[in-house]
Formats: structure tokens, sequence, C-alpha cells
């Protein structure tokens, strides 16, 4: 799913992080909760996980991002304690607990098709981790009281699970899963069966949710849309590797590489050569850029978002391309431009038409360089692009998982 | 929230009733035929000479008989030791079941064959075997002998009429309840350890429950043939282990069909009472399995 990120609704700061990216441990490590060290794992001599390594703050919106089959579900359910990993260790509060089974872990799960008990009505399946906990039946109702009002879903207590909708599975599921008081809360795409709108609405919900609680989520997701307007800290992953680790701004700013640069938002990617510090050659033209530490010469990716680059007369542009052809979005035209074979895609308020020759020009911040990996050349340009192909392959994967 | 909307996204699928087509309606003549002739028919007669004497003469004596000690002994007997089997059957194939419910697949299919196979032949020889098994010069006996053991006298005692029972009827207890454990979602139980179950919190509080419908089953399948069996009883037990089914069928054999009829209709009204009773307390769902 990619769409243009609404910029004032998603990045209040355009910051220049100076992180380190795709290390294990960027955040302080003061208040680290989880650690996962070197994790690896496989089925069925199958590689599943390689080489994870991830720190998990107390109290964050942490989201795996990747494709489907990319090893989420596995890393989450290792932290649950439903796998154990071939190789490396989980840390829990400081300590190992990679043979802990989950009922020892101060770790809950919300499922991703809710497994909710159908033999036990809406209060039961609440209160399931209570009772099993001998707490007091007093205590009971009044904490799945306030469980229920917090899911939104007050009067509910006697009706049968089997017979709610999605949505209110879901609530049940969160709230089952959330009295326990966990220290962390473990979400398996969690809005995945539900539709567009209700997925938007507990998109705010489960946000307000964690807000409140100050519970850690650790939360899957294969949307970078939701994994973008909901975390604190994004992990991008791709074949059982974590590719990047970072705020949802700094994913979307300064992707690593040209998987992630792809994966999230809509980009073009361009082959490029770095001639010297803060001057990258692509597309035929020489850039100014803002990006240093490469050697002399060095073959790169070049990102550059559709919303980054200016339409402007021809003679006042740095490259020249004719337009083939324009899109209404509403906010803005979405043009497909050919640049001397290669087509970029441009978001432009201004009206072009079609077969028009075209100025572009491009600010140097608007240039982001990534260092070549073995997803470059995976991603061409938008010469097949089309809006119902990509409404399409949103279908299929909702379908796969 | 409609209540429509609430069943379509649950997709659960409410179909109106439907006016039937004629063929529909013809469709089920073949069953009605069969019934009447096999099953309605042969019930007329039954009740016919329970409430007649031998010369077609309208009597309740058939029927009283039964409420004397001689018969109520042997029935409740008859009653005792079924129980005893069906919960032996229950504690034997309730483990069973479930450990073959949680192996691999291919394990599975593999038990669930090993399982029906000696119940693809005739339980007469079933029976046989057991007596050669159980007999005081038998192969169980015969193993205890090189110990110094036994021989342990069980050929003749209530006891070899338990273990008869039980090794005939073992399986009907067991399928059902694997049935409906093989069909159980593997994420409950993960849901059920996420929120601090151990071992056996998980199957006290998520597979036990679930698994009732199945329970309630096995125990109809297993309790119903246990009562109402005579030859398991007439090749394992001895004189003072006569139970209802041996009784009826002595009756037929001295050709006192007015007995006969009148002790069968007497049992199947009981059984059918408890079944009506199991039925109405249990969900409805017998796991598949309930006749
Ligand atoms: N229990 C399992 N046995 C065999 N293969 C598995 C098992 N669980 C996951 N896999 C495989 O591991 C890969 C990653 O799965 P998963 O972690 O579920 O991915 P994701 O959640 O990112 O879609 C997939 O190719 C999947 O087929
Ligand atoms: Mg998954």
């Amino acid at each position: 799913m990619k769409r243009k990120l609404n910029e004032t609704e998603t990045f209040s700061e355009t910051t220049e992080s100076e992180q380190p990216p795709s290390d294990g441990c960027v955040a302080k490590t003061s208040n680290k909760i989880i650690e996962l060290r070197n994790i690896s794992k496989s089925f069925d001599g199958e590689p599943v996980l390689n080489d994870i390594s991830l720190c998990i703050n107390d109290s964050e919106f942490i989201t795996f991002l990747g494709p489907s089959g990319c090893g989420k579900t596995t890393t989450l359910r290792i932290i649950g304690g439903f796998e154990s990993p071939d190789i490396g260790d989980v840390f829990f509060d400081g300590a190992r607990i990679n043979n802990l089974p989950p009922y020892k872990r101060q770790v809950n799960t919300v499922f991703q098709k809710y497994a909710l008990f159908p033999h036990l009505n809406v209060y039961d399946n609440i209160a399931f981790g209570l009772r099993i906990a001998k707490v007091k039946e007093a205590e009971i109702k009044e904490r799945v009281t306030e469980m229920l009002k917090l899911v939104n879903l007050r009067g509910f207590e006697k009706r049968n699970v089997n017979l709610l909708s999605g949505g209110q599975q879901q609530r049940v599921a969160i709230a089952r899963a959330l009295i326990n008081k966990p220290k962390v809360l473990l979400l398996d795409e969690p809005l995945g069966a539900l539709d567009l709108k209700l997925r938007k609405d507990m998109q705010v919900e489960l946000k307000n949710i964690q807000t409140k609680t100050g519970i850690t989520f650790i939360y899957v997701t294969h949307d970078q849309e939701e994994a973008l307007s909901m975390s604190d800290t994004v992990v991008v992953m791709a074949e059982g590797k974590i590719q990047q680790i970072g705020s949802p701004t700094d994913i979307y700013n300064e992707p690593v590489n040209a998987f992630v640069a792809d994966f999230i938002g809509e980009s073009n990617i361009i082959d490029g050569v770095m001639l010297e510090d803060f001057k990258v050659r692509f597309a035929g033209h020489t850039f100014v850029c803002l990006d240093k530490g490469f050697e002399k010469n060095e073959p790169i990716d070049v990102v550059v978002r559709p919303e980054d680059v200016d339409v402007v007369a021809v003679e006042r542009g740095m490259l020249t391309g004719t337009v083939s052809s324009v899109t209404f979005k509403g906010v803005h035209y979405e043009i497909i431009v050919d640049i001397d074979g290669f087509k970029w895609m441009i978001q432009t308020t201004d009206y072009v038409a079609p077969e028009e020759t075209i100025g572009l020009y491009i600010e140097p911040d608007a240039i982001h360089i990534m260092k070549k990996s073995e997803y470059s050349n995976m991603f061409g340009d938008y010469s097949s692009f089309s809006d119902e192909l990509e409404h399409l392959s949103d279908i299929t994967e909702d379908i796969e998982e | 929230m409609t209540k429509k909307n609430v069943i379509s996204e649950n997709g659960i699928r409410r179909n109106p009733p439907q006016k039937k087509g004629l063929l529909q309606r013809y469709a089920a003549a073949p069953h009605i035929v069969w019934s009447v002739l096999f099953i309605i028919a042969p019930l007329i007669f039954v009740a016919y000479y329970s409430f007649t004497d031998a010369d077609g003469v309208f009597t309740l004596a058939n029927i009283s008989a039964f409420f004397t000690e001689k018969y109520l002994i042997i029935f409740f007997r008859s009653v005792k030791l079924a129980l005893i089997a069906t919960a032996i059957c229950l504690l034997l194939g309730y483990p069973i079941a479930y450990f073959i419910s949680r192996s691999k697949p291919k394990t599975q299919k593999v038990l669930i064959l090993l399982l029906m196979l000696p119940m693809w032949m005739n339980f007469l020889i079933r029976t046989y075997a057991i007596m050669v098994l159980v007999q005081d010069t038998g192969i169980i006996n015969s193993f205890l002998g090189k110990f110094g053991i036994g021989p342990i006298h069980i050929l003749g005692t209530e006891g070899a009429v338990i273990i008869g029972m039980v090794y005939d009827y073992l399986p009907f207890m067991i399928l059902p309840i694997y049935s409906v454990m093989s069909k159980l979602d593997n994420r409950l139980i993960e849901a059920a350890s996420d929120l601090g179950c151990n071992g056996f919190g998980v199957l006290r509080k998520v597979i036990f429950p679930l698994s009732l419908s199945g329970v309630i089953s096995g125990v109809t399948m297993v309790l119903v043939p246990s009562i109402s069996t005579f030859y398991i009883s007439q090749k394992l037990g001895g004189v003072d282990t006569l139970l209802i089914g041996d009784v009826i069928e002595q009756q037929y054999t001295a050709s006192n069909y007015n007995m006969t009829a009148s002790l069968s209709l007497i049992l199947m009204l009981i059984l059918l009472v408890g079944l009506a009773i199991v039925n109405h307390y249990s969900d409805g769902d017998g796991g598949g399995m309930m006749p």
C-alpha cells in the first residue's frame, strides 16, 4: 500500500537525525525492557530469521514492518515464548528468558485472529488471566468493568463472543490481554481482518490505549502507513533480516537502502555516483546534496520522493522530461515523467498536460543517498506503474495474510 | 450495530425456512418406506407383544414382571458394570485421545488406524480373544506364573465382563473425543498459556471444556451398548454376572416372546429417557459422532 504521507499529520518536525542506523541498540540503553541478541531461526532447514538484534525500550510503541513471510510473526512468537531461537538470546529486564515458558513471561499477546475462548462469554474471556492468577472475584469485576470501558464495550459482559463482530472481538482480545497489566503487549496484525474504515478508527484507539496505559506495544504489520502513523520506532524487516530501525520520520526520510525506500512510501530510486562530499551525479546531471562520507566516485542509490521534486519551466530545470501520464489525486496531481527513458513519479499541485515537456528542480535536501545493497536494481522505475495494479496487489496481499 | 450486521460479519448464515420442492419431498420416500418397514413396524410388534400374553390377550403382567426383585437385581447389575466400564473407558480414552490429537498429523493417521483395526474384526472374535487372554491357563496368567504369581482367576467374574466391555468399546470413547480435540484451534491453547496457564491449567480451563461434547458423545456410545450387551457377559462372565441383555436373549431362546418384548421395551425407554436428559444438558454438538 503506497500512498503519499500527509506530511502535516505524520511529521511534525523534520529532524536531521545523526543516529547510527540499523544498529540493534540505537536508543539509550537505560530503560530497555527487551533485547534480542543475534537471533537466528530456521523451520525445516529453511532459514526464517537471520541474526536479528534489537533493543526495545519501556513504554514505546515499536512496530515490525515488512512484507508477508519476512519473519515478523516468528520474531513476535520468540518474544512471547511460543518459539525458541536456534541461535541467539532473548533478554527481558536484563534476564535471559530463552527457555521461559509463555505463562511465566510478563508479556501478553493479542493474536492475529483474536483466539477468543468460544466457551466463555465476554466477561469470562477478559477475566481469564485474573482467575488463573487467583485474584478475588470482587477485584476481577472491578477490573473487567474498567477494561470494558477502556475498549468501549460497556454492557457487553454477558455477550457470546462468537456472535460479536470482528471489531468487537478484537476489542475483547485487547482487553483480555491488557487486564493482566503486562509489561509488554504483543500485537500480531491485530487489525488485518477489519475493513478499512474500522481499521483507521482502531489505529487511533490502539494508539490512545498505549499512551494511556504506558505499556510497551510490539506491533506487527505489513501496512507501512499503519506503521508510520502509530509507532515511536519502526523496525523494517525483509527476508528474515532487519533492514532499518528508526523513528517513522527517519525511516521515511533516510531509508538505508533501496528496499526500505521502495517499501515505505513512493520513491524514485536512481543509480548514481557520489563524486565527492555533497556532490552527486545521476540522471545525467550533477547535483548538490547534503550527504557525505562516501568514497570518491562510489556507486550509490539515490532516492528522491515524488513530493520533493519541483516542476519548473524547461530553461530553469536541472532535468528535462516529458509527461507521460497525469492522475488527479485531490490534493495534488500524480504525474509520470519520462527523463531519458527512466520514468519518475512526481507529485505537483500545478496542472501539467500530458506530452508536455517540463523542467524539474531538485533541492539539495530532497536528495537522499543510500549505499548500494543487495536490493539495488531490484526496483525499477514507474514505467509499469498503474493505480489499478497497485490496488490489486494490495488485495492479493490481504488474502495471503 | 444492527443484528443483521453482526451475523453477516461473522459469516454465520441463517437460511430462512424454504418450501420444499417436489423432488425434495419425494427424495425422502425410500427412507420413509425403509423406516416404516424396519423401525416403526418392529416397534409396534414389540409394543404389541409387551402388552399381551401368549394367547394375544391384553395384560400388564409382562411389564410388572420387570419390577420384581429378580429382574431389578440384574438390571442394576447391568447398569453398574456398564457405568464402571464407561468410567474406565473415559479415564483411559481421554488421555489417549489427547495424546493422539497433539501428535504430528502423520503419526495421528497411523495411531487412528491402529485404533480402528480391531474394530474391523467381528466383536465375537474379539471377545474370544479376551477369553484366551484372561482364562486361568491364558496368556496373562502364564506370564504371571513365570514370576510365581497367580493364577489370578478372572474369567467368570464381573472383572472379566468389565475388561471385555472396555476392550470392545474403548474406540467408541476415543474417536469422538479425538475428533473434537483435533479440531481445536491451537491458538486457543497458546492464548491460555499466554494468559498464565501451565500445562495442566490449559487442559482444565480450555481443552477439557471444549472437548466436553466429545466426552458426552463418547460416554453415550460406550454406556448404551454396555448396558444392553449379552455376548460379553455370556463368554467372559459367570452365573452371577448375568446382564439384562442375557435375560432378554434367554427369554427369546425359550420362545417367550412376550417377556422378550416387554424387557426390550422397558430397557429401550430407560435408555431413551437417559439420552434425552444428556442431550438436553449438552449443547447438541456431539462432535459429529452422536447418532
Ligand atoms: N511453524 C512453522 N513451520 C514451518 N515454517 C514456518 C512456521 N512458522 C513460520 N514459517 C515460515 O517462516 C516464514 C516467516 O513466517 P512469519 O514469521 O509468519 O512471517 P510474517 O509474519 O512476516 O508474515 C514463512 O516463510 C513461513 O512459511
Ligand atoms: Mg505474520
